[in-house]
């Protein structure tokens, strides 16, 4: 669903942020990406959504090319969901309007429909009663999960998740991976850049471990925990498995 | 010093044949509101058109912004005024000239549009410092929702960029206000003007100046209050002016 092919890009002319890149994901299939933190990780999966441009190579969404400047990216964007490390909500909108806005705006729903789905989304999220506060009412571990419910609101095709736990709390990342796991085993394709090797062995099919802008390792996860092929994903693995 | 107070002054009857000395005040006072809020208007549409242009990642927008606001803030503002009521109407071509010199209330407009332009100069600063305040992250949450560009700064970071910057908005609000009183320079028989032409059929120049600054006082303290009125209105859980 998801193609890289041989993707590179610099930030200016000297720094590469990524070299020569090329990986697939599947429908269906949760692919974790991981990799010391200035590998390039996060800089991939924004490519994806063309939020971050990138200079040589392709990367096609069901078939349609992202860096071609003909292809309508708000219209690709909206069918694909992302959630940031900051949650990014939108402060001045209440959370039923936060998931409301776009689906509105995009995809052009009637107002009580897309009300409708955005109190199921937020029910599933387990924040259905908080619906009329504004975010920053709301915990760094809501706040998160309301940003995946805004995501799932445009009934995306695909999820990409950019370290979506690294700004929260440690007794407050469970309840966001365990919506994740929940949308893992629904069958959702999902790219997500993390460090949470729980959530990889749980529920992800492939991990991709990239150091330096490149893909060293791409193997399915029990090649990739049983024995890592490179040394420097050996060596990563050690560092964050160790405590 | 020997000064001969009278403030009885206000209800003797003025030289002009159009009641007393108050009602000549009265009327410079309304040509100063409707000046004040013409240009107020004209300041910020234009001001948010071009502070917008200076956030845009097109280059040539940038550019036009950058030019029209070194243009705007680097001349004294009665330089400027100068410049629209006495040297462009000879530039022009004279058939156009001619028509500028005849137009009724010629000084009116070229104070509100001179006034309006000098203050958007500064509108615009104040807007592209709000938005550059916001995250990087609204911005691109926004884009990956599916909503185009125009879409994001409609519905996403002007609300919020405009919330941060109301306060420093009063302030230029009131200078607004308070330039008006270099359009006396041109003709413009607005509150400081008036206050003159009384000192001088009347000799009067405390109690003409003195009911000037009670005026001028009394107008900004309704504006700041209406600021504030508003800024509370407005107010989000989480940012500077928040409940």
């Amino acid at each position: 669903m998801i193609e890289i092919k041989h993707v590179s890009k610099w930030y200016g002319a000297s720094f590469q942020a990524l070299n020569d890149c090329t990986t697939a994901v599947a429908r269906g299939e949760v692919v974790v990406v991981c990799g010391p933190s200035g590998s390039g990780k996060s800089t991939l999966i924004k490519c994806v959504n063309a939020l971050e441009p990138f200079q040589k190579g392709e990367i096609t969404i069901e078939g349609i090319s992202v860096g071609d400047p003909k292809t309508n990216l708000p219209k690709l964007r909206a069918r694909v969901g992302m959630v940031f490390q900051h949650f990014e909500l939108f402060p001045h909108l209440r959370i039923i309007d936060n998931l409301c806005l776009a689906q509105e705006k995009v995809l052009g729903r009637p107002h009580d429909e897309a009300v409708a789905k955005a109190m199921k989304l937020l029910d599933r999220v387990g924040l259905k009663e908080h619906a009329t506060k504004f975010p920053a009412e709301l915990s760094g571990g809501q706040q998160q999960r309301v940003a995946i419910a805004r995501a799932l609101a445009m009934d995306p095709i695909a999820m990409l998740f950019d370290e979506p736990t690294s700004a929260l709390d440690p007794e407050m990342i469970s309840e966001v991976l365990d919506v994740m796991v929940d949308l893992a085993r629904d069958g959702m394709t999902i790219m997500v850049v993390t460090h949470e090797m729980g959530f990889a062995s749980k529920v992800a099919h492939r991990v991709i471990f990239m150091d330096r802008g490149e893909i060293v390792e791409d193997a399915p996860k029990t090649d990739f925990f049983g024995k890592p092929r490179s040394d420097r994903a050996q060596k990563f693995l050690s560092k964050i498995l160790s405590h | 010093m020997n000064y001969h107070w009278n403030w009885h002054i206000f209800f003797e009857p003025n030289p002009t044949g159009g009641g007393s000395y108050l009602d000549m005040l009265l009327s410079g006072l309304l040509l100063t509101l409707e000046t004040s809020l013409a240009a107020w208007i004209i300041a910020l549409v234009t001001g948010s058109i071009i502070g917008v242009m200076r956030t845009l990642p097109s280059k040539p927008a940038n550019l036009i912004g950058f030019s029209y606001v070194e243009f705007f803030r680097n001349m004294p503002l009665l330089v400027q005024l100068f410049l629209w009521f006495f040297v462009l109407p000879e530039v022009l071509p004279s058939a156009w000239g001619l028509w500028l010199k005849q137009l009724p209330h010629a000084p009116f407009y070229t104070a509100a549009i001179g006034i309006g332009l000098f203050m958007s100069a500064r509108v615009a600063e104040q807007l592209r410092a709000g938005i550059g305040s916001l995250p990087r992250g609204q911005k691109q949450a926004a884009t990956a929702l599916g909503l185009t560009t125009a879409q994001a700064y409609l519905y996403v970071l002007l609300p919020i960029a405009y919330r941060i910057i109301l306060p420093p908005l009063t302030s230029e609000f009131l200078n607004t206000i308070k330039n008006t009183a270099v359009a006396i320079t041109i003709g413009l028989l607005e509150l400081t003007g008036q206050a003159r032409s009384m000192q001088e059929f009347s000799f009067q120049v405390f109690e003409a100046y003195t009911a000037a600054t009670v005026m001028y006082l009394l107008i900004n303290v309704v504006v700041v209050t209406a600021m504030r009125v508003i800024e509370s209105r407005v107010a989000i859980p989480g940012m500077i002016a928040g409940k």
